[in-house]
């Protein structure tokens, strides 16, 4: 899924400005799931907002709600009726329904609330761990099902490289905390599956072009579009 | 295509080919546009060792490129051996930078991954990372031998290149190096430079590993040496410096002489055992002598190491 | 779920009940320098958020042992403190309560076993919010007793009063909301009713929601 974290709160007063009716829309679905813009967060930040308001003297209406997906424009319109009657919409949704919001409610002011991070998943209850890299070309079926592109901090074809080790990465998080190293792991693993000689390929370089660095993807199922 | 029997015809590789045991250097260019850093220590290393490495923003710490220095260096009477990290240029800045460096004269080129950017001084810069050490190397051979650029299309005139690579026998996954090493060189590695080692035994343990695959035929290896300049150093690679294993007995050997001179004495004695120790050690071809801004030390370790004078070849 | 405006304060700012004019000096106190002088006629209201098989019963403990304690407190009773969110504390820092607080079981005897170790994340996670907003963390705390406590429990009323009699009333606070009611309809049908014939010294009062 995607995940995002919230933005610090002066950033998003700051974003807001002077105006006096704010909707801040969160979404029910991946930012719900990782606990930062669903509904529950909306009225958080809500009412933080309102705290704040109140602590600066100033006359601020602040509404909450949520979109099932803030991705889709039929659950937008559902929501429209509130976005119509705000001067600002704070969504919490990742940058996708950020931008979706923005672009059919415009010249609707929409700002996000958020800064989405990753494609990640719950390695354990309340940790997210990024996963993938959108890449457009997967290899994990080369690589024992883990992803060389975002999960080797160098994005290698053909790692490890010679700052693994004891089965960690030569770089930390950000909180100096240790991280795998993905060539490690997929040694590990291609060794218990009995295919280390997968390990020995000499990996031709990655094709870029078909991740965003070739630009903006877009996808079509040519099958399903509408008659 | 070169005419002579050699790839690039460089001193170091003339010297390896020739079964000479070779000696390679460090250098790292200035953090400025200051052109006399490189003159100066060039002249310190120049006869005392057959070409030295030109390193590239090291640990991601911006300083002048590898190209201009290995250049000055060059022009100042001493072999370069060019570095290229896969962190900073892409395939098409790789291959440009190389054409570049041949018709400068730049013969021998070195190819790392590099450090990643969080450990420099631009910890927000973007890294590159288009293309990993690997192929980057079979990018350069191809360049080299078949005349094609990496996309396919021909060029006329083809680098002159003697490639090399890095590879860190203390590394993780242990079981696995050996056999990198063997990916680096079926890639078109022709020469290798080792991480510096202090665990002469783990090392010697490695080479067997390499020799049971018979990567010492294929490959050039030259064993790492750093010359410990005090005991706080060696602290700080044991504790910091990711991939390092120092043992105990070195720090304590250092750490047990007096603070200054004689814990560089010390320090430097080492380096001359532990070069004359691998120097026995079947198929290691050479050592790279890493003197971390102690330049000066490398030609008294040179000489009591009984490595003078160097060969000169044609 | 539109929420009323909030209206700038007047100056001196207006405040709940019997307090209005120890507000205000409260208020304007509290924008000159770090250290207060504590208003002697400031009275606080705190609203505690008290579980019902140990803290509540403490309560009531301490009401039929004769202890006093500030009558500043207005309970709410929860099953079980892990009913408490986010929001619950929020809503009733928002409606001008100058502290809250959960009272649970003592760690380790959770009648549900782990509900007052989230309550007390939660709370952990509210003090990061007062800070975010530049309110003091110390208006929100978490506190564990058992049911036989009655004496801890009117300790820490007492103690937890005199600590926001020492930082000030809220800044938010306003007229005509009422932060006890405004945290009952917050936490709705979680709320447990006040038992009839309780021996906890507080008055029954208006707006509580059944």
């Amino acid at each position: 899924m995607i995940t995002a974290d919230r933005k610090p709160l002066d950033e998003i007063i700051a974003l807001v400005g002077d105006n006096k009716k704010v909707l801040v829309a969160g979404c029910d679905t991946c930012v719900a799931i990782c606990l930062t813009g669903g509904e529950k967060e909306a009225e958080i930040l809500a009412s933080e907002l309102r705290i704040k308001a109140g602590q600066d003297g100033r006359a601020v209406e602040v509404e909450h709600t949520a979109a099932i997906r803030q991705c889709e424009w039929e659950y937008l319109d559902m929501i429209a009726d509130k976005v119509a009657a705000a001067d600002v919409v704070v969504s919490m949704a990742c940058g996708i329904g950020i931008q979706s919001m923005a672009e059919k409610f415009a010249p609707k002011i929409v700002v996000p609330a958020v800064n989405t991070n990753m494609l990640g998943m719950p390695q354990e209850h309340a940790v997210w761990l990024e996963r993938c890299g959108a890449c457009g070309e997967c290899v994990i079926g080369e690589t024992a099902g883990i992803c060389p592109v975002v999960r080797c901090s160098k994005s290698l074809m053909n790692g490890p490289c010679g700052g693994s080790h004891d089965g960690k990465c030569e770089v930390t998080t950000p909180e100096k905390e240790e991280l795998d190293c993905a060539w490690a792991l997929i040694w590990e693993r291609l060794k218990s599956q009995g295919r280390e000689e997968m390990m020995y390929i000499n990996r031709p370089p990655k094709n870029w072009s078909k991740s965003s660095s070739g630009g903006p993807r877009k996808m079509v199922r040519e099958e399903a579009k509408p008659v | 295509m070169t005419a002579t029997e050699y790839k690039a015809g460089s001193n170091l590789e003339k010297i390896l080919s020739e079964g000479k045991f070779a000696v390679t250097g460090e250098c790292g260019p200035p953090k400025s546009a200051d052109g006399s850093v490189i003159e100066d220590k060039a002249k310190i290393l120049k006869g005392f060792v057959d070409a030295v490495n030109i390193t590239d923003n090291q640990t991601a710490v911006v300083r002048v490129c590898s190209m201009a220095s290995g250049w000055q260096a060059q022009q100042n009477g001493l072999e370069a051996i060019m570095q290229m990290t896969c962190r900073d240029r892409n395939r098409l800045a790789m291959q440009a930078d190389i054409l570049g460096a041949s018709i400068l004269g730049i013969k021998n080129i070195l190819c790392l991954t590099g450090d990643h950017m969080s450990f420099g001084n631009h910890p927000e810069a973007k890294g590159v990372h288009d293309l990993d050490a690997i192929n980057l190397i079979k990018m350069y051979k191809d360049m080299r031998d078949e005349a094609k650029f990496q996309c396919g299309d021909e060029m006329p005139v083809a680098p002159q290149l003697y490639i090399g690579c890095a590879e860190n026998p203390f590394g993780d996954p242990f079981e696995f190096r050996a056999l990198r090493l063997k990916k680096k060189v079926e890639a078109g590695a022709d020469f290798m430079q080792t991480q510096c080692i202090f665990n002469v035994p783990k090392f010697k343990k490695w080479m067997e590993e390499v020799r049971a695959i018979g990567l010492h035929k294929e490959v050039k290896i030259l064993a790492g040496i750093t010359p410990i300049k005090g005991a706080g150093m060696a602290n700080y690679m044991k504790k910091f410096v990711p991939g390092m294993d120092v043992p105990q007995e070195i720090v304590d050997r250092i750490a047990a002489k007096e603070k200054g001179a004689a814990q560089q004495a010390e320090g430097k004695a080492l380096a001359v055992e532990m070069i004359k120790d691998l120097a026995e050690v079947e198929g290691v071809a050479g050592v790279h002598i890493m003197a971390v801004e102690w330049e000066p030390a490398v030609p008294e370790i040179v000489e009591a190491a009984g490595l003078l004078p160097r060969p000169a070849v044609a | 779920m539109a929420d009323a405006d909030v209206k700038a304060p007047e100056a001196p700012a207006a405040a709940a009940a019997p307090t209005a004019e120890a507000g205000a000096a409260g208020a304007e106190a509290a924008e000159e320098a770090p250290k207060k002088p504590v208003d002697p006629n400031f009275e606080p209201e705190i609203i505690v958020f008290a579980c019902h098989y140990c803290a509540y019963a403490a309560a009531d403990l301490a009401g039929s042992m004769r202890l006093q304690y500030p009558s500043n407190i207005r309970m709410i009773k929860l099953p079980c403190t892990g009913k408490l969110e986010v929001i619950h504390l929020l809503r009733a820092i928002e409606a001008g309560a100058d502290g809250v607080y959960a009272a649970g079981c003592l760690e380790g005897e959770c009648h549900y076993l782990k509900g007052n170790l989230w309550a007390r994340k939660r709370v952990n996670y509210v003090k990061t919010l007062l800070e975010e907003l530049g309110m003091e963390p110390e208006r929100v705390e978490m506190y564990n007793m058992s049911s036989a406590m009655g004496a801890k429990f009117a300790e820490v009323a007492t103690e937890f009063t005199n600590r926001i009699k020492e930082l000030g009333p809220n800044p938010v606070k306003r007229e005509g909301v009422n932060p006890h009611a405004a945290a009952r309809a917050a936490l709705g049908g979680v709320a447990m009713p006040d038992e009839a014939g309780s021996t906890t010294a507080v008055p029954v009062e208006e707006g509580h929601a059944e």
